[in-house]
């Protein structure tokens, strides 16, 4: 296996689209719960670029670091749509621009 | 083949994130979101990491979205309606250039990279099990369930009717 391509390059770039496309979905989308899954976008991005690299070095730190990334994920999306499920109760919308109580 | 199933995976992922954020729908937006973890999940495997492919199935496509759902379906969230108005559809094109001119640099600097070979390693489910519980990573292995922990208390003490 040593010496073949392995698909390194072409998964940092790909990892790269996909954190571009969460971004602009994150200041594009006004729905709360979207723009949460446009994190949840980001962060595999992140991950992608975690695995590739941790390829390309050959150890497996990359993969570790991955798999804190993904427990962190999972207690982000829990603590983030318990928020949620309070906004929505507060202001019956789930609009971006409505949760705007401390704006200076 | 690999290749083939590769750049296959990739668009498939390029497409549904581009759905993700282009639907107006959130429950479509899920949707989608699940069919470009199960791509990249096809990619980890390609990139030698059964392991996170599994875990990207089994936590990402199967346990976060399924609460993404839950949540989605319990608030009986509506499409988005209105377009943006001016101002909104000003900023929307600056948030474009910006991430246009993010991704134009980070993708000129790795363009030039060298190119690397993969090397090869064993990331079988025994050698992370082997890292994960060995004395360098083990605290920050057993700290994560305390995370979760107090994820799933403040969760529930945020989502409480009278809090």
């Amino acid at each position: 296996m040593t010496g073949e391509p392995g698909f390194v390059h072409q998964a940092v770039l790909l990892s790269l689209v996909l954190f571009g496309i969460g971004a602009l979905g994150v200041f594009l989308r006004r729905n709360v719960i979207t723009v949460l899954m446009c994190i949840e976008l980001m962060l595999n991005g992140a991950n992608l670029a975690f695995v590739a690299f941790s390829r390309a070095a050959g150890t497996l730190d990359g993969q570790v670091l991955v798999f804190f990334v993904m427990v962190v994920a999972a207690a982000e999306a829990a603590v983030g749509l318990a928020i949620v499920i309070a906004l929505h109760r507060h202001k019956d919308t789930l609009d971006v621009d409505a949760f705007n109580v401390m704006k200076g | 083949m690999d290749q083939a199933l590769f750049y296959a995976s990739a668009a498939l992922a390029v497409v549904s994130a581009l759905v993700v954020i282009g639907q107006r729908n959130p429950i479509y937006s899920a949707f989608a979101l699940i069919l470009t973890l199960c791509s990249l999940s096809v990619i980890f495997g390609l990139l030698g990491s059964p392991f996170i492919a599994a875990l990207q199935v089994i936590v990402y496509a199967g346990a976060i979205m399924v609460l993404f759902l839950f949540v989605l379906m319990l608030l009986n969230v509506k499409s988005e309606e209105d377009v943006p108005g001016r101002a909104g559809r000003t900023l929307a094109a600056i948030a474009v250039v910006l991430v246009a001119i993010l991704v134009g640099q980070a993708g000129y600097v790795l363009w030039n990279l060298a190119p690397v070979a993969a090397r090869s390693f064993d990331a079988s489910t025994r050698k992370m099990a082997e890292i994960l519980f060995s004395p360098h990573f083990l605290y920050v292995f057993e700290a994560t369930s305390v995370l979760i922990l107090a994820a799933l208390v403040g969760a529930v003490a945020l989502a409480k009717k009278d809090a």
